[in-house]
């Protein structure tokens, strides 16, 4: 392990050779694009593979492929480019594809302000793609977050064999911060699981008694299906109500029922708290000082912040904030996640605080709207 | 016992039958595919293991369906940049992309565009049935001009791509059109591809009687079979000028480019070798 002072851009890429990386597929895309090119010095130097292609769409598709030979394959971009995207994600999510993909957020919609900030796509990382499931999306607030996130990102996408968001934003992609990078073997790093049995026998999505089927690549003469019709275990289109059935709910399950071990959280001041500010990415920083602020008013407030958005672990959430009055979700957007929350937290006051900030909404504007409320 | 078909051994037999029409020119496209690879096979040039097929979406992508080989079934347009990712990093693999004309010349262009830039190593064999067939019979790309879509209801106003001339302008190394008229030459077509390093192209004109046979006039696959053969012309060595893409005048079909360049592989691994002996520059 060593130390360095990289930004959260920089300690994601190292974070994803440490995982494993071998394949990275882009189209250069302000503010991820330093993730690219720091990739592209030093991935192939470690036996990786950097390519820019034609476009997003060219780059996760390449990406998915290179997954099927049993590479570990990593996109990153920024909203345009993840729209652009989205097609493709439900392809990985059908096919089990494990995928990594760094959604670097930046002020939208449209072109908006490409440098800088903001937290407007945070439904879209997890909802956006057609079909309707759930896929994993973790959100750092720090350079040491993300590095420890993306790592996470690549282990639950090779665990559940599926595509995981590391929901980063250009705040945290360009501040420096003090990183501890580890090497392999310093940190636990999780490989998809691959057939035990002859490819005579082997059924390409029967997950036998595991949470994810095992996972023949091509070449190696397992005669691969990868299919993007709905598919029974075998791999061939199966139009019928009961296959789709059962292969919607076992995709839905396998990252739901993850959830638990998947929550991920700190807080402060929760012990004596009556209203909590909850947040994520680096508002939750400055929700933080608003928080402290607040109470250096009198006011006991307290800060959750989450790192895994999806899957909420619902009853965790619930539990983490029972004896707490009010709930405010601090956010640099509309108000988006807040209306997860307000739909776990049913029997509590769940208020929305929406500041957009083109870097990050400032701790005293937060805890003046809160005082509005108290 | 059941009699089994030659090509059985290299088929996913309890899939059949396919998906197909009766009378659509697309089986016999597999057959000859097939039995290249076959060749190849037996030759020792190719391992049964390292040959893969990937296809987007359409009647012609589901070719995929039915190889006993590696084989994904993904997205409409994006089977070249799927088999790319798989190429770059197992080098070894003969990746097969097969693809309908809406799939690789309109969705996909962009990306047949840059492979074959690249003169990417893959063999990219694009059904060309003139029509959308699994949607119905909208426009392709390569619908003959002035005909009956059905999002064209007044006559085709545009005009039609030709694939060969947009392959060989790009630099592929192995250009070719075959027609599912002529199987012998279009087998002899995808076993000469399938030995090319760079990108191979080959354009199969197919009959499609459930759609574009409606369309045109000729609903039995017989009529529109003959209607196809009538419009072929076979030559051995044709130039580019050639190519033409021309209902009313008919297809040349045969070898239009054969070159020998290094494929993008060749050229990227040579990049990686750089990357391992010294700093970047
Ligand atoms: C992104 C997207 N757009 C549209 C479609 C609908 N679609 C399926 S196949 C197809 C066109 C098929 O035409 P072609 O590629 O020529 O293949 P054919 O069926 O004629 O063999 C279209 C438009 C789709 N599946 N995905
Ligand atoms: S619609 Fe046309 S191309 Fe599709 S299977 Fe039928 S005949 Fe063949």
């Amino acid at each position: 392990m060593r130390y360095e002072y990289v930004t959260g851009n920089i300690a994601v890429a190292e974070a994803s050779m440490t995982a494993g990386l071998k394949f990275y597929a882009g189209y250069p895309i302000t503010p991820s694009s330093d993730i690219f090119e720091y990739l592209a010095r030093e991935l192939p130097k470690r036996g990786g593979h950097v390519v820019q292609f034609e476009d997003e769409i060219a780059s996760i598709n390449a990406a998915i492929g290179a997954s099927w030979t049993c590479a570990k394959s990593m996109t990153a971009t920024s909203g345009p480019g993840f729209s652009l995207m989205l097609e493709a994600l439900s392809l990985a999510v059908i096919t089990e594809t494990p995928l990594v993909v760094v959604y670097v957020m930046r002020t939208g919609p449209s072109t908006g302000v490409p440098t800088r900030s903001g937290q407007y796509d945070v439904l879209q990382a997890t909802y956006g793609f057609h079909g309707g499931l759930v896929i994993p999306v973790l959100a750092p607030s720090t350079p040491q977050e993300a590095y420890d996130l993306t790592i996470r990102a690549f282990n639950v996408s090779e665990e559940l064999r599926t595509p995981a968001i590391l929901l980063s934003d250009a705040v945290v992609a360009h501040t420096y911060g003090k990183v501890a990078i580890r090497e392999r073997g310093e940190v636990e790093v999780v490989d998809r699981a691959k057939p035990s049995v002859p490819p005579e026998s082997y059924r390409p999505y029967d997950p036998l008694d595991g949470i994810a089927p095992p996972m023949a690549c091509f070449g190696e003469g397992y005669n691969v299906l990868v299919e993007s019709l709905t598919h029974d275990e075998k791999g061939y289109y199966a139009p019928r109500t009961d296959a789709q059935r059962r292969l919607m709910w076992r995709l839905y399950r396998k990252v739901v029922e993850s959830a638990e071990r998947l929550f991920d959280y700190s807080a402060a001041y929760l012990d004596d708290c009556e209203f909590a500010l909850v947040s994520y990415g680096p508002t939750a920083l400055s929700a933080r000082v608003a928080a402290k602020l607040l109470r250096e008013e009198g006011y006991r407030a307290c800060l959750v912040k989450l790192r895994t958005l999806f899957p909420l672990y619902e009853k965790g959430v619930r539990e983490l904030l029972r004896g707490v009055g009010k709930v405010f979700v601090v956010e640099n957007n509309v108000g988006l996640y807040f209306r997860e929350l307000r739909g776990v937290l049913r029997d509590k006051e769940v208020i929305s605080v929406p500041l957009i900030d083109l870097d990050v909404p400032p701790p005293q504007e937060i805890a003046g709207v809160v005082k509005e409320w108290l | 016992m059941a009699v089994g078909h030659p090509l059985d051994p290299y088929l996913r037999t309890d899939r059949l039958p396919t998906m197909w029409c009766p009378g659509c020119g697309l089986g016999v496209v597999l057959g000859t595919l097939l039995r290249a690879i076959d060749r190849r096979i037996r030759e020792g040039r190719l391992r049964r293991e390292n040959v893969a097929f990937v296809g987007g979406i359409g009647c012609s992508a589901r070719m995929t369906l039915y190889p006993l080989f590696d084989s994904a079934h993904v997205i409409h347009g994006r089977a070249i940049p799927f088999a790319l990712g798989v190429k770059i990093v197992k080098p070894k693999m003969k990746m097969i992309v097969v693809g309908g004309d809406g799939d690789i010349a309109a969705i996909g262009g962009n990306h047949i565009l840059h492979a074959l830039r690249r003169n990417a190593d893959l063999l990219v064999v694009m059904a060309n049935n003139m029509i959308y067939g699994m949607t119905g019979g909208q426009l392709a790309p390569t619908t003959p001009r002035g005909l009956y879509t059905t999002t064209t209801p007044y006559g085709n106003p545009e005009r039609e791509i030709n694939m060969v001339r947009l392959a060989a302008a790009l630099g592929a190394n192995y250009v070719a059109r075959g027609s599912t008229t002529h199987p012998q030459l279009l087998e002899q077509l995808f076993y000469k591809a399938l030995a090319k390093r760079g990108l191979a192209f080959v354009e199969v004109l197919s009959t499609c009687p459930e759609i574009f046979g409606r369309h045109i006039d000729f609903r039995s696959p017989v009529d529109l079979y003959l209607e196809l053969r009538k419009r072929i012309v076979v030559k051995a060595k044709p130039s580019v000028e050639e190519s033409d893409y021309n209902w009313e005048k008919g297809f040349v079909i045969g070898e239009f480019v054969d070159k020998d360049e290094p494929g993008y592989i060749e050229v990227y691994l040579d990049y990686l070798s750089k990357a391992l002996e010294k700093q970047p520059s």
